[in-house]
């Protein structure tokens, strides 16, 4: 068991002109499990390499478990790794690809046996062990790349994409269980995903990385509760925050001939412009002759079996509205919401940075 | 229209397989009954007395050996450097890479005549010339471009994820290349290598201008070809054919394998 830590990391590619990960520090506690999650092109997976020793970086240095790995290569760092090709071995079988990691630790036969079959047990593919991966689907082979990572009890397991190639229904699934896997055998984790309700369902904690850099850091739900900038808030939660700029006035916030209240911490933003954000479930709809709030037209209403996400124009542009499925609307509908002032988010208009 | 393509192919069949027929035939028939009239299409007078008699006359033996052992050696040389340069056109981002790479065809555009007569003198000045070794060399040089070639083909095959799965998991860079690629490469690399015995064994002009006394077997073919009998012309002849029909009777599956067509 280890903890990683990453130290100033840098890395231009030789084809690019941009560094693909610009000074990245980060800490992974021992046993945790943390999500770099971004959209394509943001570091994420170099960053993840460069740890798993496949990448050299340009500057900067990566520990485990208190051991300055930067200079060793892949084999020497005590870790395991699943690709997001899979990449198991196609000219082996079940058996032989679980065990290669043993095999190349030279561990003896009868523990060699044990080990491959535990792993192969925890993600049922004891009845496939004689099989060729030709032989197995996606999910399976998915399942075989993963028995292999743990076949080998590394200190650090490393996930680059995992669930990408798997279809909705088997992302979902499999998703759970690699979650209860992964928190039986205690490993610290790290795990690179694009897609913001992976890394919402699974980590310990939540990287969002932009252009090389860790944009914020945090538990999953205060990551998504409190965005650190407008670019997290727009990247994590389906759907994204909302976001529209109003102009603070002894008080309250003014857009057009609407206003919201405000808290006295924007006191020292009095007539100037601000961004503010908000999550489409905080917003709340007010029906009947009620005179509080903002007013709106409804544009679309989408039921999604569980709730309705309605898509609002008010004097502040678009809004996302989440609300509970009893709701009966049309477009065209006039209604009455209310943004809370404990939910609002406010940023700087210029910099998208959260104001303190 | 499906019998006129049955009746093509029949018609391609028979163009290459009648003289096949025809010289194996003469070549295991008593030397007497190629002389009869008409001659007889089915083998009715069957002998190993031409191909024993051909098998035994001077330097057929020799031949066949120095033959052998030049094909091998070329073999293994051209593999020993056209396997780890067909793996650096695949995975690597070099500069000048496609120069190279039509480089490497270019090597093949120069007839083997103009290269022999220059190459003769350097190996007569090195002590080269007249050994399987100065052989060797020139038909390694012939067939290192397509050995390159293909084989960067098949290592292009292999997702360059596997190599570092096998290197996260202990292997060292060498290891995952003989544990997880030449597996999979491996039938690729054995058609290459047979394609470059057939090319070795089938060289006759460099073979013939670059040695005197040892010569390859098709050299020394060629050589007493003008002042032998008929049937000895055949017996060469089938000598000749047979590496090739083996070649293509085991490489087959390999080379449809290698061109990515799953016929059987």
């Amino acid at each position: 068991m280890a903890g990683v830590t990453v130290t100033n990391l840098v890395k231009t590619y030789p084809s690019g002109n941009r560094r693909a990960t610009d000074d990245i520090s980060l800490d992974v506690a021992d046993g945790e499990f943390l999500v770099l999650v971004g959209p394509s092109g943001c570091g994420k997976t170099t960053l993840l390499r460069m740890v798993a020793g496949l990448e050299t970086p340009d500057g900067g240095t990566v520990t485990i478990g208190g051991r300055d790995v930067t200079r060793l290569p892949a084999r020497e760092r005590g870790l395991s790794m699943v690709f997001q090709s899979y990449a198991i071995f196609p000219h082996l079988k079940v058996r032989q690809n679980i065990g290669f990691g043993l095999t190349m630790q030279k561990v003896p036969k009868p523990e060699w046996n044990t080990r491959v079959e535990r792993a192969a047990e925890l993600l049922d593919l004891t009845d496939y062990l004689d099989r060729h991966p030709a032989q197995l689907s996606g999910g399976q082979r998915q399942r075989v790349a993963v028995a292999r990572a743990i076949a080998v009890d590394a200190d650090v397991l490393l996930m680059d994409e995992p669930l990408s190639n798997l279809d909705a229904l088997l992302r979902l699934q499999f998703r759970a269980e690699l979650k209860k896997i992964v928190a039986r055998l205690g490993t610290t984790t790290l795990y690179v995903t694009h897609d913001q309700a992976e890394a919402m369902s699974l980590g310990d904690r939540v990287a969002v990385m932009r252009d090389g850099r860790i944009a914020q850091i945090g538990a999953p739900m205060d990551v998504y509760d409190r965005p650190g900038e407008r670019f997290v808030g727009g990247f994590l939660g389906a759907p994204p925050m909302n976001f529209f700029t109003a102009t603070v006035h002894q008080g309250s916030l003014v857009v057009d001939d609407q206003s919201v209240p405000a808290p006295a911490s924007l006191a020292s933003w009095n007539d100037k412009k601000i961004l503010a954000g908000i999550r489409a479930e905080n917003i709340t709809i007010t029906q009947g002759q009620a005179q509080e709030g903002v007013e709106a037209e409804v544009e679309v209403a989408e039921p999604t079996g569980s709730a309705i996400l309605l898509t609002v124009r008010w004097a502040g542009g678009e809004l996302k509205v989440q609300t509970g499925p009893g709701l009966r609307v049309a477009p065209g509908d006039r209604l009455r919401l209310e943004l809370p002032a404990a939910a609002l988010r406010f940023y700087d208009p210029e910099t998208g940075l959260v104001l303190a | 229209m499906k019998l006129k393509v049955q009746l093509a192919c029949a018609a391609i069949t028979l163009f290459m397989g009648a003289p096949l027929y025809l010289i194996t035939l003469a070549a295991l028939s008593s030397r007497r009954s190629l002389n009869e009239f008409p001659l007889s299409l089915l083998p009715t007078s069957l002998s190993g007395e031409t191909m024993s008699t051909f098998l035994q006359s001077t330097g057929i033996l020799g031949g066949l050996l120095n033959s052998l052992t030049i094909g091998l050696s070329t073999v293994a040389l051209s593999l020993l450097i056209g396997l780890p340069a067909g793996y650096a056109m695949a995975r690597y981002a070099f500069k000048g890479r496609d120069p190279y790479q039509l480089a490497l065809l270019l090597t093949r555009a120069l007839p083997i005549v103009v290269l022999s007569v220059p190459l003769a003198r350097i190996f007569l000045d090195t002590g080269l010339y007249d050994t399987t070794y100065g052989v060797t060399l020139l038909h390694t040089a012939l067939a290192l471009p397509t050995t390159i070639l293909i084989t960067s083909a098949i290592f292009l095959g292999v997702s360059r994820e596997q190599e570092e799965a096998a290197m996260i998991f202990g292997a060292s860079p060498l290891a995952a290349f003989a544990r997880v690629v030449v597996p999979q490469a491996l039938p690729g690399i054995a058609a290459s290598a047979m394609f470059t015995f057939v090319l070795s064994w089938n060289e006759v002009l460099g073979a013939s201008i670059l040695t005197l006394n040892r010569r390859t077997l098709p050299a020394q073919v060629l050589a007493t070809l003008a002042d032998s009998p008929l049937a000895f012309r055949f017996a060469g002849g089938l000598a000749l054919v047979v590496p090739a029909l083996i070649f293509i009777a085991v490489a087959r599956r390999y080379l449809l394998n290698m061109w990515g067509t799953t016929l059987r």
